[in-house]
């Protein structure tokens, strides 16, 4: 099994208001995600990027075209179940995930739901929150944590029950530059250490550049797609579009303008000192 | 005040109480409340106390803090004092002009008012010392058996949680709108009742549209960790019964057993 | 309108188990017309801090002075506070509710028991301010609008009452970064065309950077840091240890200082980072 999640030909149409009138989101996509991998979509508000996420679970089903999960069509009714437990997902909103009045019992709720047994449950609830570095909150209230502690507490929810993948959807857009941080810093824990597949949907490029592979959305379509060295280096595309590039990025694109011969893929301050130098 | 309200809190101190099966607690105290009906006298009343007094000290919850919670009610037992005293027929003891106070009177309102502090004190012990969630489980687990005849348990028990889970987050969200109005000039203090009505009006507007949208957004993360309702769901928690448990419940039992019989031949 | 904050303290709970020191004496002073960038992560005491700016909380010790009016004496009537400062909370979208955009903006001016025809006035004029185009949308009812134009009525909802002192509070969180750069182009325009009193509250060093004139940082309910923008910038490594950083492309300047003192380090932006880094190529060909 080679692919994780095969996007092909999706094109997704819903009712924009009541004159019935159809807004095309998503326009004949092709995506293929390998397992392991690390894969950002960015794009702004209303690219189709969170539409895109919806369908890898079947929240949603596509207008034309076939999303495929470890082999599983999601538009097959009696796979949706194993397609969610397959690939898990994490939402924007901290507060508008969490069920359970303490925390353990929330962890609990994805495996519950899958009718694990109730001595694997505990194990499973106490490795999620130990990965999520969350053990210590276990019996406490959800109301009483930060935003990114909350975040945490959702991808533990979601890796307790155990999945290949996990899409998150703009996880970090409702939290502090701290909570971030923590949230991206586990992400990463994840796909390195545990090899879970990870699609994160987000229009901050600090964490677009740690990953494998960009994609960027605009009006439903795929309008670049590579490494984000690859990516990046479009500056000129990516402020059209609408979207930031790293600050030291978008010199090293300026002083290209006025003469200065530097690479284009240039990402970190590091790199950029060690060009500049080199260019005496 | 609001501070003072025991009833829905929970106390934990770990104690044997604490540590009950929620769905005997649950049965106990509703045999507990028939015994508040069923009692009629003096001796009878002791026995209640006993009762009481021993559950309280067992639970290792301080008695000033279940007394505490007695302050908001204590205007409807005045109410409910006062109704008895002058309303009951009987061998009249006291006249005030048009009032009379009769012996029976005097009783009846003593024993009432005494019945609903031990009400209070009682259901305010069966929150104070056990979880919500067990509580919600207890609940649950005790209408089971009624799925047949077309009680959504399981249902029920899943709004619980979730209400009980969203109640500090809908208070902050409540704060926070507020203050963004008065910030605009609103005014949620003055006027008459129905200008202050009408006033509410920018608080909960925007306190329903939210609470439709986490709605939806939570529904969809459930179905996202493969909710599906109650059908072949496990429980981390699993509720196990013990013998204390059962003797409470024997105690439980005897209390209704005797004061029945109390009451009959006193 | 100027601010004057002294000794400044603010308690949670007092005299319970949850007992918080949030402010602990607080001083500080804001010019007229000065655009304020206020910084410090959750925790630190800032939202409380703008909190007590408009009387929606009271000291537990300390003087604020606001203008002529000194807001934590005796017999203030906090009504009269609120026309002059007016308070835009972080997601103020979410305090949207009347049936059309017209009559939710005009919502603070009637507070403020103006005329029909002020009121009109008020709420055409800060529509435009925010760009939010009148006719067309009126009408409409603001549910039925996108995120980014739902936070636009909202934030016209304040404006509409004219204060002259203006506190938002992370206006762009939750934005991407088109949204983001237009409300602060649009802060930017109201700040140069009213010369008003701006406080920006934000945790994002770029953008405040290129915006304000002085940066205030916060840390643990004190002022940690405050000047302008260059000076607060070059105590990078104190920014770090509170968990705050500086822009990237300051970092960079630094780095490149250590490697030539040749370099200056003051800089906020990528435009100021090309200019000095193009000027140092050059006087190093030359040399």
């Amino acid at each position: 099994m080679e692919k994780m999640i095969k996007v092909q030909g999706v094109t997704f149409l819903y009712e924009s208001n009541d004159q019935g009138d159809l807004v095309k989101a998503l326009k004949d996509i092709n995506i293929d995600v390998k397992k392991g991998e690390f894969v950002t979509i960015i794009g702004h508000n209303g690219s189709g990027k969170s539409t895109l996420a919806k369908h890898i679970n079947a929240l949603l089903k596509p207008s034309e075209g076939d999303v495929w999960v470890k082999g599983m069509n999601t538009k097959d009714d009696e796979e949706t179940w194993n397609i969610r437990q397959t690939a898990g997902m994490v939402f924007q909103n901290p507060d508008n995930q969490i069920v359970a009045t303490i925390v353990e019992e929330d962890v609990a709720f994805g495996p519950e739901n899958l009718g694990v047994p109730s001595a694997e449950i505990r194990v499973r609830v106490e490795e999620a929150l130990k990965t999520v570095g969350m053990l210590e909150f276990r019996e406490k209230g959800p109301h009483l944590l930060s935003g990114g502690q909350k975040q945490r507490i959702a991808i533990a929810g979601v890796i307790a029950m155990k999945p290949d993948c996990i899409v998150l959807d703009e996880p970090t857009a409702m939290l502090d530059p701290s909570g971030r941080k923590d949230v991206i810093d586990t992400i990463q824990k994840l796909n390195r250490e545990e090899n879970i597949t990870v699609v994160n949907i987000t229009h901050f490029m600090e964490e677009a550049v740690v990953s494998d592979r960009v994609i960027v959305m605009e009006d439903g379509d795929i309008v670049l797609e590579g490494t984000p060295r690859e990516v990046f280096s479009q500056v000129g595309k990516l402020k059209t579009l609408g979207l930031d590039v790293p600050q030291v990025t978008d010199l090293a694109f300026e002083l290209r303008k006025e003469g200065i011969e530097l690479p284009e893929d240039i990402l970190t301050v590091d790199e950029m000192v060690m060009q500049l130098c080199q260019l005496k | 005040m609001l501070k003072d309200i025991t009833i829905g809190q929970h106390y934990p101190t770990g104690s044997a109480i604490h540590k009950m099966d929620p769905r005997i607690k649950i049965i106990i105290t509703f045999l507990y409340i028939i015994s508040l009906f069923v009692v009629n006298n003096f001796i009878g009343y002791i026995y209640v106390v006993a009762f009481l007094l021993a559950a309280i000290l067992i639970s290792k919850v301080p008695l000033s803090y279940i007394l505490k919670g007695l302050k908001p009610l204590m205007i409807l037992i005045g109410i409910t004092f006062m109704i008895n005293i002058f309303m009951t027929a009987g061998e009249v003891i006291f006249r005030l002009g048009p009032f009379t106070i009769t012996e029976e009177g005097l009783y009846q309102a003593f024993f009432m008012a005494l019945r609903l502090v031990f009400l209070v004190m009682g259901t305010s012990l069966l929150t104070l010392t056990t979880s919500p969630i067990a509580l919600t489980d207890g609940i649950e687990h005790i209408l089971n058996p009624f799925k047949r005849i077309g009680v959504p348990a399981h249902e029920l028990a899943m709004m619980m949680t979730i209400a009980l889970r969203f109640i500090p987050t809908l208070l902050e969200e409540t704060d926070k709108i507020m203050k963004a109005q008065i910030a605009r000039g609103a005014d949620f203090e003055s006027g008459n009742l129905i200008s202050r009505a009408k006033g509410l009006v920018p608080l909960l507007v925007p306190l329903f549209i939210s609470s439709f949208r986490r709605a939806d957004e939570l529904a969809m993360a459930m179905e996202a960790r493969c909710y599906r309702g109650g059908e072949n769901r496990t429980r981390m928690k699993e509720l196990k019964t013990h013998g204390k448990d059962y003797f409470a419940l024997s105690i439980g039992t005897l209390l209704v057993a005797v004061l029945i019989v109390n009451r009959i031949w006193l | 309108m100027s601010i004057k904050i002294e000794n400044l303290t603010y308690i949670y709970n007092p005299k319970s188990p949850f007992e918080t020191k949030a402010l602990d004496g607080i001083n500080l002073e804001i010019n007229d017309g000065e655009f304020i960038g206020l910084i410090g992560h959750t925790g630190s005491g800032k939202s409380t801090l703008i909190q007590h700016l408009n009387g929606l909380i009271k000291p537990t010790s300390g003087k604020i002075t606001v203008g002529d009016l000194v807001i934590t004496g005796e017999k203030v009537k906090l009504a009269d506070l609120r026309k002059k400062v007016g308070l835009v909370f972080q997601y103020p979208e979410h305090q949207l509710f009347e049936e059309t955009v017209y009559k939710d903006i005009a919502f603070g001016p009637k507070n403020l028991n103006l005329s029909e025809s002020e009121i009109d006035e008020r709420v055409r004029e800060s529509m435009e301010l925010v760009k939010l185009d009148f006719d067309t949308l009126k009408d409409r009812s603001p549910f039925e609008l996108s995120g980014g134009q739902r936070r636009r009525v909202a934030i016209a909802g304040v404006l509409a009452m004219k204060p002259d002192i203006l506190i938002l509070d992370e206006p762009t969180a939750g934005l991407d970064p088109r949204g983001r750069d237009e409300i602060l182009d649009q802060i930017k325009f109201l700040h140069q065309k009213y010369e008003n009193t701006v406080i920006l509250v934000s945790h994002s060093m770029e953008d405040i950077a290129k915006l304000v004139d002085r940066i205030i940082v916060m840390h643990g309910g004190k002022i940690e840091l405050h000047g302008v923008p260059r000076e607060v910038f070059k105590q990078s490594k104190r920014l770090e240890s509170i968990g705050l950083g500086i822009p990237q492309i300051t970092y960079l300047m630094e780095k490149l200082k250590k490697v030539d003192t040749n370099i200056a380090e003051e800089v906020l932006t990528v435009d100021e980072a090309k200019i000095e880094i193009l000027r140092w190529i050059r006087s190093n060909k030359d040399a």
